[in-house]
């Protein structure tokens, strides 16, 4: 008979393994809360991909050449193929996609706040490149560590593209910006509607943050909220700077001390809001979803029939 | 270069290059509409990639079409500051995409016209068009193939997919006839060699869909309504509303650039 393990014994060993740095893999025992946790956040990643693709492409039949036109519509379709990606790492957890998009719609889990933010103009196309997709890549280089084998390797994959996005984006702005008066202006307008809701990105300060401490130990996050903001404003300030706009924050301002940007408060009534239902585009993001969802089942249903009848003749065959 | 041989003249090959192109822009732009909407995420990722190779196609056929008229536009001149009645795409591409029956009926009818056509152009004595036909057909067989099995699932799937199909069909095909009506540009061209004459693709493009519709147990309306005269500029409704969204950003900043 082979001997049998307890549960705590089956644990220790399991953070044993974590802290010398041994990925986790799908077929690996691992505690229900590490697996629970890592397709909530795995899911949460996909739908943000998912729900992403409104804003932006929001701006793909209106965007204002051919050229960029094209570098839209590869962006927005390459947040699709995010998404793909990630509903398949969640699934190597014995979930499914489709369970995972009827809790999405259901507003059981959610998505990066950030999308419930409407996209105005065009600048913000550039904003939500330079701005979103950096804050993106931040969390996302710590998340190459993380400790769940096939997420961290999808993050490898999609970082490459993203850090491609904010280029491109910050590419966009920096056009606008030495452009015409009125396109300089829609770049700083966009800037300033973009900045603060990119910092709440990184999620409530660290000491209000309570998932952090259990994900720590588990190194399914390896940095903490705090941290990863501090290096986005450090590496953002900068880029501002060459861009010729201005952030809207009069406390922003090097010390010398720490070695890093100081920044002014955040706005985390602001962020509890959007958190909790009420951005500007919450209803909106998830019931544009959901039509695509109800209007699709037709076809979903025919496909489903046609394999059915296809698999019938082949094995009749 | 012969004496013998006459060179296809600028005029026309613009006329041409701007047929072309414009079909491929406005089809285009009819796919990336879908964004956010499609039925399923994996169709979200095709749909864009068929939009995105037809943008790539209308970006050369365009500049193409700039070049040889030889005025200084380029495409986005030519994309955003002509009205309704200056585009010479086919009234088929500009029709709404519906329920994706129509959208996918579309993209077979003309995925079928267009691989024909590219197929024989990329042949063509007009080094240029024949270059951005080579590398058109790859895509447009991909197009055409990925059509043909959405057309075959849908016509042959469930009770109601198979109705949506029959309407598809229904409001699209008149819509077909136009797509081998020659303008006298286009003629020239043919003379010349460039493009295909249009009767010589006819047979086998109403064989390539007759095949499809019958393997989707679907069949072509006995009767339709032809209409036609996109390329002569004489539009549906629809193309104004279309250009519309897609031209009002480029216009009202005219001295920028993005």
């Amino acid at each position: 008979m082979p001997p049998t393990y307890s549960d705590e014994s089956r644990e220790l060993a399991f953070q044993e393994a974590i802290d010398s740095d041994r990925t986790v893999e799908p077929r690996d025992w691992m505690p229900e809360r590490y697996r629970s946790t890592m397709i909530r956040q795995i899911a949460q990643h996909a739908h943000s991909e998912i729900i992403g693709m409104q804003p932006e492409g929001n701006w793909i039949t209106r965007a204002p050449s051919l050229r960029r036109k094209a570098i839209l519509l590869a962006k927005v379709q390459d947040e699709a193929g995010h998404g793909l990606y990630l509903y398949a790492a969640a699934e190597t957890l014995g979930v499914e996609r489709r369970e995972l998009t009827d809790l999405l719609l259901a507003g059981r889990q959610k998505y990066s706040s950030i999308f419930n933010y409407p996209t105005l103009t065009w600048a913000d196309v550039g904003a939500i490149g330079w701005l979103v997709d950096g804050a993106a890549i931040t969390n996302q280089l710590a998340l190459t560590k993380t400790s769940y084998g096939p997420y961290a390797r999808a993050m490898v994959r999609i970082c490459r593209e993203e850090s491609f996005h904010q280029r491109q984006g910050f590419e966009l702005l920096a056009e606008l910006s030495r452009g015409t008066e009125a396109q300089h202006e829609m770049a700083q307008d966009a800037v300033n509607r973009w900045w603060w809701p990119a910092l709440m990105m990184f999620g409530p300060p660290d000491a209000e943050s309570p998932n952090t401490a259990q994900s720590m130990a588990w190194k399914i996050k390896r940095v903490s909220n705090d941290d990863l903001r501090q290096r986005f404003v450090d590496m953002t300030v900068p880029q501002a700077r060459a861009l010729g706009l201005d952030l809207p924050d009069p406390e922003l301002g090097w010390n010398e001390t720490r070695g890093h940007y100081d920044f002014g408060p955040i706005d985390w009534e602001e962020f509890r809001e959007v958190v909790g239902g009420h951005g500007p585009c919450n209803l909106q993001r998830i019931s544009v979803r959901r039509a695509a969802d109800e209007e699709g089942a037709w076809v979903r249903e025919a496909a489903r029939a046609w394999e059915g009848r296809q698999q019938g003749r082949m094995s009749a065959a | 270069m012969t004496a013998q041989v006459a060179e296809l003249s600028a005029v026309d090959l613009h006329e041409a290059a701007l047929e072309l192109g414009d079909d491929c822009l406005v089809l285009s732009h009819r796919l990336a509409e879908w964004t956010t909407h499609a039925p399923e995420l994996e169709e979200e990722v095709a749909l864009a990639n068929l939009a995105l190779d037809l943008l790539g196609q209308a970006r050369s056929l365009l500049s193409l079409a700039g070049e040889a008229e030889g005025r200084g536009r380029d495409e986005d001149r030519l994309a955003y500051w002509r009205d309704d009645r200056e585009f010479r795409n086919l009234l088929l591409v500009e029709q709404p995409n519906g329920d994706f029956a129509v959208t996918m009926t579309r993209q077979l009818l003309f995925s079928a016209y267009q691989e024909l056509l590219y197929e024989r152009m990329s042949s063509g004595t007009e080094p240029r068009l024949a270059a951005i036909a080579a590398k058109g057909v790859m895509e447009a067989r991909y197009h055409l193939e990925h059509a043909r099995l959405w057309v075959q699932r849908l016509g042959g799937g469930t009770e109601e997919s198979h109705r949506r199909m029959r309407r598809a069909l229904d409001l699209l095909w008149p819509y077909t006839k136009e797509l081998f009506e020659p303008t006298e540009a286009w003629v020239r061209a043919a003379d010349q060699g460039a493009l295909p004459p249009l009767s010589s693709i006819e047979g086998s493009w109403r064989q390539a869909i007759q095949a499809v519709l019958e393997s989707s147990h679907l069949e072509a309306p006995p009767f339709s309504a032809w209409q036609s005269g996109g390329r002569r500029g004489r539009h549906s409704e629809h193309l104004g509303h279309l250009l519309a969204e897609m031209q009002h950003l480029h216009r009202s900043h005219p001295n920028a650039s993005w």
